[in-house]
């Protein structure tokens, strides 16, 4: 099993939604997430000042899934949450050894 | 606020003696002046207006006017005023008061007169108060302005000191501020042939002091000064003043110095202890009430015409100078006791934003503003039956208007976003101008007035933040350098339609030259208007900030002016309120689940 984490842009998260429950996926854990990247961050103006946000907004999504499936996943997320511009996100995907259902306690893949 | 606006109210009464005495005047004058051209006068050419027209024995001759007129008791021994209920200002025809019935057929002119009379103070009680409902609503505005423009850990105290501004301004305004204020104002100057809008109670309002004494032919005092410093009368409204009149100017003055009141609290917003606030609330009224004294109360510098000859004296209808500048040389005063929040400056002293927490409730509070507005500044006639109230509210709104234009037009010009909290100070910068000159000038004198209001407040804001001054909410630019402007502005634009014998100078030249002497602007002819206006917005910025400065200096010692640094970093809604603005941002366990 996978877990694929996606860091996207928060306006994008419908988009990607519908892109991956088009693609089969039946669930999904969202977060609101805040952080920088190489851009490290960007000044806004308030009153003539200006002043560094240093953590921009972001929404994090986690999806298990089995190991066949990642590569698509993955594929499905980049093609939906992409705009080219600097901030679109990155995905992170990691190796996941176990899976517990907790209301029947069924294990492994029975448990996605 | 002042009283010679009133004048034309009762017109058809005033006429006669008016006209006798101005011919008198005109007479005198030619007599005593050498025989060349009136000019823009020269400050000793103006004739001396007498000072105290409320002892009408000058007009000898006068016809026999009711004594809600002339003020005089039929019977000294029973004095008709403080007149508690307001049954001797005329007659109140339902029930009739003088039990005379209501038959239309059976009454006098004179008892018709009376009912008349009774319902004009009516109508300008009622609009008084009314337009007093909508001052005391600002506060709600206010609350939404400088709550909206801090950060969200110090809403609930910064809510919380515009809530108790207004019983702490209000408890020592009902001790002592009235009656410094306001205690002496029936000897102010005003012209001759003058009735009190709000009726003739309003004269049990004649204890006062200052520097010389005016005396009666009998070489008794008349209560009047040369020069008027301070009222002395109606210290917790006892019944001295308990009068109907009174408590309507008392209403619509305290309502009024609640602005400036809570205007200081957005200035030092975010770091102000809560025990010392309080104080403050509590001393407010002293510089306020002794400043509107001299403007409003019928002192010095009301008396700036007569005894200077300099325009009509100070001039500033509902408060640009009164209310706002005071409120805003306060602020400076605050913000520089006070310091800067932690973090608004770098260690190069550049300025860091710190953008308010709910932008939307700066606007929501901006339109209450300016709604409160439209009683802030048409009811300083005093008077429903004053008809120029229609110019004052479209100027008003003209001001503000292009308040918030101006602003937007700078900013962008700048190459700057038009921020919407800019906009709102454009807005407010705009109508805190115009409230001076509101009833004196034509609309479009009203939109340039807004005009440079907008641009001003945007520059203003910059010019202190650059100098380490730090303003959360820009009370200091909106109210301070703005009522400034309003000031002056009367001493420019100021048309000459309105305010004949304002602050009892009727000068003979101009009278002649223009058919009557109303309050005239450098553009329209009185060069000495301008003079005036720039000595009175100098003695509010002056006086307004050493007072401060030192009572802030000074109440620092009584008990801190500024929270701990923990504190200030924390927010000051848990530490100094125990309440938090917004409790659902923190993370917290909440209720437990009850098994």
């Amino acid at each position: 099993m996978k877990m694929v984490e996606a860091i996207v842009k928060p306006f994008k998260l419908d988009e990607v939604k519908e892109a991956l429950t088009k693609a089969g996926i039946q669930g999904m854990t969202v977060e609101e997430v805040k952080g920088f990247g190489r851009q490290k961050g960007h000044t806004e103006l308030y009153r003539g000042a200006e002043y560094s946000v240093d953590f921009l907004p972001k929404v994090k999504i986690q999806i298990l899934v089995p190991d066949e499936k990642a590569a698509e996943v993955v594929q499905v997320i980049t093609d939906s949450a992409k705009t080219g511009k600097i901030g679109d996100g990155k995905i992170f995907v990691t190796n996941v050894e176990e899976v517990v259902r907790i209301r029947t306690g069924e294990k492994g893949a029975d448990a996605i | 606020m002042n009283r010679g606006r009133s004048r034309n109210i009762f017109v058809s009464v005033a006429v006669g003696l008016w006209m006798t005495l101005l011919t008198g005047l005109s007479f005198s004058a030619e007599e005593a002046k050498a025989p060349e051209p009136a000019k823009v006068e020269a400050p000793a050419a103006a004739p001396a207006a007498p000072a105290a027209p409320a002892t009408p024995a000058a007009a000898a001759p006068a016809p026999k006017l009711p004594p809600y007129f002339t003020t005089t008791s039929p019977d000294p021994k029973a004095p008709l005023w403080p007149d508690p209920t307001g049954a001797n200002s005329g007659v109140w025809a339902t029930p009739a008061g003088d039990a005379k019935g209501d038959v239309p057929d059976k009454l006098s002119i004179q008892d018709v007169y009376d009912r008349m009379a009774h319902n004009l103070y009516s109508i300008n009680y009622v609009w008084a108060l009314v337009a007093g409902f909508l001052v005391m609503f600002m506060q709600a505005g206010f609350m939404l302005v400088e709550t909206g423009l801090c950060r969200a850990k110090n809403a609930s105290h910064t809510a919380a000191m515009n809530l108790m501004v207004y019983p702490l301004g209000c408890l020592a305004f009902w001790v002592y501020g009235f009656a410094i204020g306001w205690g002496n104002w029936w000897n102010g100057p005003v012209p001759p042939g003058w009735y009190p809008s709000l009726g003739p109670g309003l004269s049990v309002l004649n204890e006062g002091w200052g520097l010389g004494a005016a005396v009666d032919a009998a070489g008794a005092a008349t209560g009047a000064f040369t020069y008027g410093l301070i009222g002395l009368k109606g210290w917790f409204l006892t019944g001295a003043v308990g009068d109907a009149g009174v408590l309507v100017l008392f209403f619509f003055m305290m309502v009024f110095m609640d602005t400036t009141a809570t205007i200081p609290t957005g200035a030092m917003a975010e770091r102000w202890s809560w025990k010392n606030f309080c104080l403050f609330g509590l001393w407010v009224a002293l510089p306020y009430c002794l400043y509107g004294n001299w403007v409003w109360g019928g002192g010095w510098l009301a008396q700036g015409g007569v005894n200077w000859g300099l325009g009509h004296g100070a001039v500033d209808f509902a408060g640009s100078g009164v209310v706002h500048s005071m409120g805003g040389v306060i602020a400076l005063a605050g913000a520089m006791v006070i310091g800067p929040r932690i973090g608004k400056f770098n260690a190069q002293g550049k300025p860091n934003a710190m953008p308010g927490h709910d932008v939307p409730m700066v606007v929501l509070g901006t339109f209450i503003l300016a709604f409160g507005w439209f009683g802030f500044n048409p009811g300083s006639t005093l008077a429903g039956t004053d008809l120029r109230i229609s110019y004052v509210v479209v100027n008003t709104m003209l001001a503000g208007i292009v308040g918030a234009l101006a602003a937007m037009v700078t900013l962008m010009m700048k190459g700057l976003k038009p921020d919407t909290t800019m906009m709102c100070n454009g807005m407010l910068a705009g109508l805190v101008a115009i409230t001076a000159p509101c009833a004196f000038v034509d609309p479009w004198a009203a939109a340039v007035i807004g005009l440079v209001a907008g641009w001003l407040v945007v520059e203003s804001v910059f010019f202190w933040e650059a100098r380490g001054i730090d303003d959360p909410v820009g009370a200091i630019s909106v109210h301070g350098v703005n009522g400034l402007w309003g000031v002056i502005s009367v001493g420019i634009f100021a048309t000459g339609q309105y305010g004949a014998g304002w602050n009892g100078v009727v000068r003979d030249a101009m009278v002649k030259q223009y058919g009557a002497d109303g309050v005239r602007g450098l553009l329209y002819g009185d060069f000495s208007q301008f003079i005036m206006q720039l000595i009175d917005a100098g003695t509010v910025a002056i006086f307004g900030f050493v007072m401060a400065y030192v009572w802030f200096k000074i109440s620092d010692m009584i008990t801190p002016i500024r929270v701990s640094k923990e504190v200030e970093m924390e927010g000051l809604d848990g530490p100094e309120m125990g309440v938090l603005g917004y409790p659902d941002f923190q993370l917290h366990s909440g209720a437990k689940m009850v098994e």
